[in-house]
């Protein structure tokens, strides 16, 4: 259509003109960006290192010498490693177990909040804003805080943890979500609706086998994410591999090897889950028939 | 000048392309035609080095361009410029920044990334853009153009590479018959202006009786006919597109029949 109006339109040297200019205000802009960048991490680097009680300069050369500790002892007593690792197997297990189950509640709790706040699928549109805060609120307290305060009501153990844990993962994992949903076709939804499904039936077989996959992998590096926060949640009380962690790794008590052990049990952890969650997710992304 | 010897596609079992050979003197428009799977794009991914071929040469002034590596292929790459059906602009990118992604062979990444363009290549943009009938459109993204105008800046992007030849895949099949009469006239035109060499898939035998010069049928990865667009009769056709006697091209035609074909060359005015 616009070219018909051709020759009411701009000469070229006015686009070029036109053109020019435009791209030098945005050379400027990325120019302005780039050092207000690189003040802002200059200054704030004077300011931390200023408050900091050590200085970052003078305690640069002793980073390592923690690791290096830690290291040094466990190599020293290399012969004891796996009798620790057998050790604390069970109290890893315990530790994935609480992550496991705070992954699978917190996901079904995303699950839901996701679909009632996608634009385009809710159930009640006018309730979006609503959901999207109820998300907000449980992404913004720490797990750690509900951790100690479920235990002193609830008392110490994996109880507490998981519903920390779960609790945080249903909004974190229901933003996650709901971004997914945004990028779903909306055509096999139309499908559905014109012959008479009702919203559940609409949302699972219609949205769920298009976003199925990219759940699966958000869950499963929640999952990955989890093992780790349910160790620190070890820490303040509520068991696990991280109780044992907090015994192991405190200075001076020449139990060094056995925080190397666990360590190594967390580290294969994680690789272990992350091998799994690759090869399911190919699975179901290319379909169970396909190799 | 472009000598394709025995090129051959396997993916896993089946042959994509099986043995093609042929051989260009001059630049000329060439059209390739074909039914879906025919091997038609495969043949011209490999040409352009997007894919690679199982086995065979293909040499462009006497190189064999099939065995170039690294910054060789790249640069190869950069001077057999590629069309596509999709277009595959950056949509959110500005016209002329798509434009100007024809010569980042030549730009460093840095450079690129500031949007440090030298002047006299955006001004050669926007005179391209103008050849083409679209330079109010400049300043706008890609994305927010027609499906004939993303083309003709797919096309000037081509151009910014200033290739030997260009490779068009399926470049009218998503375009509405005006804007497919646009887009191909802008291509011929390229071909009789600049002399460059014109390689184009296409899926309409009308379309490639008007605009090629040579005509080359393929059928299950095999070259099955090679001449001119005069000897294409619906026998032959029949024969490329493995259909019986009911087979009757006006029933697919997409042509404009009644349009003349002078039009092409107001081609700006047609939209």
């Amino acid at each position: 259509m616009t070219e018909l109006s051709n020759a009411g339109g701009p000469a070229v040297p006015d686009i070029r003109a036109d053109y020019m200019a435009l791209t030098r205000r945005r050379r400027a802009y990325s120019g302005v960006l780039l050092i207000v960048f690189v003040a802002l991490m200059a200054a704030g680097f004077q300011v931390a290192d200023d408050r900091n009680a050590g200085g970052f300069r003078d305690g640069l050369h002793n980073i390592f010498a923690f690791p290096a500790q830690v290291i040094g002892e466990a190599v020293e007593k290399a012969a004891l490693l796996p009798g620790h690792l057998v050790k604390f197997f069970p109290a890893l297990v315990e530790t994935i177990n609480i992550a496991a189950v705070s992954t699978l509640v917190g996901a079904l709790a995303g699950l839901v909040l996701s679909l009632l706040s996608t634009r385009g699928l809710a159930r009640f549109p006018r309730l979006i804003p609503l959901f999207r805060r109820i998300m907000d609120v449980m992404r913004a307290i720490p797990e750690i805080v509900i951790a100690l305060v479920l235990i002193f009501v609830l008392g110490g153990g994996p109880v507490p943890a998981m519903i920390a844990i779960a609790f945080h993962t249903g909004g974190a994992l229901g933003k996650l979500f709901s971004e997914v949903n945004e990028n779903a076709d909306l055509k096999p939804v139309e499908g559905l609706e014109s012959v008479g499904a009702s919203w559940i039936q609409r949302m699972g077989l219609g949205v769920m086998p298009q976003v199925a996959p990219n759940y699966l992998s958000y869950a499963l590096l929640r999952f990955e994410i989890n093992i780790r926060a349910s160790a620190i949640l070890g820490f303040v009380g509520a068991g696990g591999i991280g109780y044992e962690l907090k015994n192991a790794i405190s200075w001076g008590q020449g139990k060094f090897d056995e925080a190397a052990a666990i360590f190594l049990l967390l580290f294969g952890a994680i690789v272990f889950f992350d091998q799994l969650s690759s090869q399911y997710r190919d699975r179901l992304t290319r379909g169970r028939g396909a190799p | 000048m472009l000598d394709v010897e025995n090129v051959t596609k396997e993916f896993g079992a089946t042959r994509a392309v099986d043995r093609v050979s042929f051989a260009v003197e001059r630049p000329g428009f060439i059209g390739i035609i074909g039914r879906s799977g025919a091997g038609k794009s495969t043949f011209l991914r490999m040409v352009n080095r997007l894919t690679d071929a199982t086995t065979g040469a293909i040499r462009f002034r006497g190189r064999d361009v099939l065995a170039l590596k690294g910054a060789e292929k790249r640069a190869w790459q950069s001077d057999c410029a590629m069309i596509f059906q999709q277009f595959n602009l950056v949509p959110r990118m500005d016209v002329v920044s798509n434009v100007l992604h024809g010569t980042l062979n030549r730009r460093s990444a840095l450079a690129t990334f500031f949007n440090l363009y030298p002047a006299e290549d955006i001004h050669r943009a926007i005179d391209i853009l103008d050849r083409l009938g679209i330079a109010e459109q400049a300043a706008k993204r890609a994305e927010a153009l027609s499906g004939g105008q993303q083309q003709r800046v797919a096309i000037a992007r081509a151009l910014m590479q200033d290739p030997q030849i260009i490779l068009a895949d399926e470049p009218i099949a998503s375009l509405d018959p005006m804007n497919a009469q646009v887009v191909m006239d802008a291509l011929r035109r390229i071909h009789e202006e600049d002399g460059r060499m014109v390689i184009a898939n296409l899926h309409t035998l009308d379309t490639a009786r008007r605009y090629c010069d040579r005509v080359i049928g393929m059928r299950d990865g095999r070259i099955v006919f090679d001449g001119t667009p005069e000897q294409l009769t619906t026998g032959v056709a029949r024969d490329i597109y493995g259909a019986d006697a009911s087979f009757s091209e006006a029933a697919t035609s997409t042509s404009l029949a009644r349009l003349d074909r002078p039009a092409r060359a107001k081609e700006t005015e047609l939209l």
